[in-house]
């Protein structure tokens, strides 16, 4: 008899686990074919199927939607945003029990991608209005750029209404909100307090990371956009004494060129002189103590391509049509030691007022915006 | 007459819809079939309801099936895209949709993400934003299909701005992307965001939105850029007829009306399609000045309104002004005008709607404050109207309006 209830019960047990195991798989092979979406719609019918079988499952999946979403393509991420709402507004209309200890523990883990966990804490915060008063204090090195985001702005806001008993401990607070900001207003915001209140000047050009030190070459030809495409000497190779021919007759050499401009700014037309339909590069050699991943972000109304150790990152033709800092954004990887950046800013032809402009700015930070340690070598042309 | 009647503007698209529905940019061309509307509010008086909404928007909503959908777009830079649904009556929000942005969020002030105008068949609701992101959503949220146009090409955008509305007819969506980088126009199979067709676009900057009309039987799409106007078969894509000389569209919409394509360009343009590869050029006016307004086509007239708030009103068949009426409630115009009922509906983007009596001549009845910055188009529709600011969505009318 005591044979037959232990088989019983480990039958019982083997056939959930057995069940839930093939739950497990089923949810993991309908996020598989929702994150199977490809370019132009295709892969569409089949996510769409996967989608309403995946939301039907309810509120229990919730977890493991927001897992998925850790390595899915923007556009797969986006379709599982949808899910994750639908199932969430379906449970509180239904009144089903949402898990919101694994959810929160899903926020907690920091391994998972900003995106999903900031998907979770917003569901936290749709449960509980109380959960940013609860969570954010502690979330201002968050590796979400939202969560982060947000923690900081409770900590501004925090500032503007406190009474510090100490004038000095006004300004080590806004010191300290200064090292975990990294989106521009927050950092503005801070810098106008510490400079009105405490006369601290914020060098905003080093707290980002913009490259101040460069070596330039040019003119190259881009009338009617030709030099945009055109690969020029520099691509090929980077020798600061080698002299090419240039635009028409110009010879294009290798010059220093330091700015203190804000934000790093390089204007071309000041450091050249205003040309058009023509073509720069410049270069500069940034040395990394480590290995790392790094974004190079870049600010020009003009088109532009940069390269990392000879890779191309980013390019854009476009002209005149604004510059904001950060607007380009190119990945890679900085090397240890040695690491050469080359960005080509090209001019057009527009003789309009407004379509004068030709500079540009760089800097090297972590995917945050938070500047990357590395010191500029870029060699002096003797 | 066949000529004439062979020519209309299209409004099927494969859902019943009902006269005072709105579903796409303008609705109707700019012109309700809605009657009895209101004609004197303010912030305080006169509402039916107001929705607050989550950021910025320059599209007009879209509304079918008792239920209202916008768009906006929010989060820092923009960086999240957002589609709401509120009920028609109450004005009670039913759901709310985000999607994480894939495409550039950079723009000039004026504009931001959230300025192409939804489309909706009653049954679901289609929205691109100026980020490339399409995405479509049943009526109660569900997510049909998801699409980043910028995932798909990976160089378009532009850093002022894309804004462009699409328009719907039948199964298919048509959208219009010319940009600094890769320029298109694709018709999209509106029930699984596939593509059906593409054909490239001049690589230039460009705002117009795009209009489905019927020529000898057969509906097509027109797009305007800086070659012109050309006109697509609506199923296949294939180029029926272009229109070279009418370049400068950049802001306004084409309209159409009695078999007639009117269009902004150097001159205003009005254009007969017919079976040959070029329209017959009806007449140009130098007089009938367009800013960002999309013009109205009604009862023979034309109406249009210039960025400072000229509004003319020209004779449709040959360009001739009729009247000429400079509104005195100051500020910039950017909403296209809606006309209801014999009036024009014209906001200005300090929230001020002045109601015109138009015909043969043009009174001035109303003009109503909404201190409130308003650049989207107002629509009319169960017996109200519609006007979404910046920051809120207001049902203006009645709780049982007068049908």
């Amino acid at each position: 008899m005591k044979n037959l209830i232990t088989r019983y019960t480990l039958g019982v047990l083997l056939s959930g686990l057995c069940a839930s195991f093939a739950a497990a798989q089923d949810v993991d092979s309908l996020l598989a074919r929702i994150k199977a979406v490809g370019k132009e719609g295709v892969g569409n019918v089949e996510a769409a199927k996967a989608w309403k079988e995946l939301v039907a499952k309810g509120p229990a999946v919730l977890p493991d939607i927001l897992a998925g979403m850790d390595d899915a393509s923007p556009v797969a991420v986006n379709w599982l945003r949808g899910a994750v709402e639908a199932v969430h507004d379906k449970a509180i209309q239904q009144n089903q029990k949402i898990p919101v200890a694994k959810i929160e523990a899903f926020l907690n883990d920091t391994q998972h991608a900003g995106h999903s966990r900031r998907l979770a804490y917003e569901m936290l915060v749709k449960l509980d209005p109380k959960t940013p008063d609860r969570l954010l204090p502690k979330m201002l090195d968050d590796p979400s750029s939202e969560i982060r985001r947000d923690a900081v702005a409770v900590k501004l806001n925090y500032g503007k209404t406190a009474a510090f008993e100490m004038k000095t401990a006004h300004k080590d607070f806004y010191l300290g909100l200064l090292k975990h900001a990294r989106d521009r207003d927050q950092v503005s915001e801070i810098r106008d307090v510490l400079k009105k209140g405490h006369a601290v000047d914020i060098d905003l050009t080093k707290h980002f990371g913009f490259v101040t030190r460069w070596n330039l070459i040019g003119p190259f030809d881009n009338v009617k956009g030709v030099g945009f495409n055109n690969v020029y000497p520099p691509e090929k190779e980077i020798a600061l004494k080698a002299i090419y021919p240039g635009k028409g007759t110009e010879q294009a050499r290798w010059r220093e060129h330091a700015t203190d401009k804000e934000l790093g700014l390089v204007d071309l037309n000041e450091a050249i002189g205003k040309l058009k339909g023509a073509v720069y590069y410049a270069h500069a050699v940034v040395a990394s103590e480590s290995e790392r991943s790094i974004d190079l972000r870049a600010g020009s109304n003009n088109a532009v391509r940069i390269w990392l150790n000879g890779k191309e990152v980013f390019f854009r033709e476009e002209y005149h049509h604004g510059m904001k800092m950060d607007q380009h954004v190119g990945k890679g990887t900085l090397k240890t030691g040695r690491n050469e950046i080359l960005i080509k800013v090209c001019q057009n032809e527009q003789t309009d007022s407004w379509a004068q402009q030709w500079s540009f700015q760089l800097r090297v930070c972590d995917y945050l915006g938070a500047a990357v340690p590395v010191t500029n070598v870029t060699e002096k042309i003797k | 007459m066949m000529r004439v009647c062979s020519m209309v503007i299209v409004l099927a698209i494969g859902f019943p819809v009902w006269a005072d529905d709105v579903t796409q940019f303008r609705g109707a061309l700019g012109i309700s079939k809605e009657t009895n509307l209101p004609t004197k509010w303010s912030a305080k008086d006169g509402l039916r309801w107001k929705a607050e909404l989550p950021g910025r928007g320059l599209s007009n909503p879209v509304i079918a099936g008792g239920r209202v959908y916008v768009t906006a777009t929010a989060a820092y830079e923009q960086k999240r895209e957002v589609v709401l649904c509120f009920d028609v009556k109450t004005g009670k929000k039913l759901w709310e949709r985000q999607v994480w942005s894939t495409g550039t969020t950079q723009c000039h002030n004026k504009t931001n993400m959230a300025a192409p105008t939804p489309m909706t068949d009653g049954e679901r609701v289609y929205a691109l934003f100026a980020t490339g992101d399409l995405v479509c959503y049943d009526k109660d949220g569900d997510l049909v299909w998801y699409r980043s146009l910028v995932g798909d090409y990976p160089t378009v955008g532009n850093n002022v701005g894309m804004a462009a509305s699409p328009a719907i007819h039948g199964e298919t969506i048509f959208i219009c992307l010319e940009n600094a980088g890769e320029s298109f126009a694709v018709g999209i199979d509106k029930r699984t965001g596939e593509n059906r067709w593409r054909v490239v676009r001049p690589r230039l900057i460009n705002w117009v939105s795009p209009i489905v009309v019927q020529n000898q039987g057969q509906a097509e799409v027109l797009f305007q850029g800086p070659d012109g106007i050309a006109s697509h078969d609506v199923n296949t894509g294939k180029k029926k007829w272009t229109a070279p000389a009418v370049v400068k569209g950049s802001h306004a919409s084409l309209t159409s009306g009695d078999g007639v394509v009117y269009a902004n360009s150097e001159k205003f343009t009005a254009l007969r399609p017919g079976k040959t590869d070029a329209p017959e050029v009806l007449w140009q006016s130098a007089k009938l000045r367009v800013g960002y307004c999309s013009p109205i086509v009604h009862e023979g007239r034309i109406y249009v309104v210039a960025g400072a708030g000229v509004v003319n009103c020209g004779d449709a068949k040959t360009g001739e002004i009729v009247w000429t009426l400079r509104l005195d409630a100051g500020g910039a115009y950017t909403a296209s005008p809606l006309l209801a009922d014999g009036k024009l509906y014209i906001v200005n983007e300090a929230g001020v709607t002045t109601i015109l009596q138009v015909g043969k001549e043009a009174k001035v009845l109303a003009k109503n404050p909404i201190d409130d910055v308003i650049l989207a188009s107002p629509v009319a529709s169960d017996g109200a109207i519609f006007l979404r600011s910046d920051g809120a969505l207001y049902c203006i009318g009645s709780q049982n309006p007068k049908r």
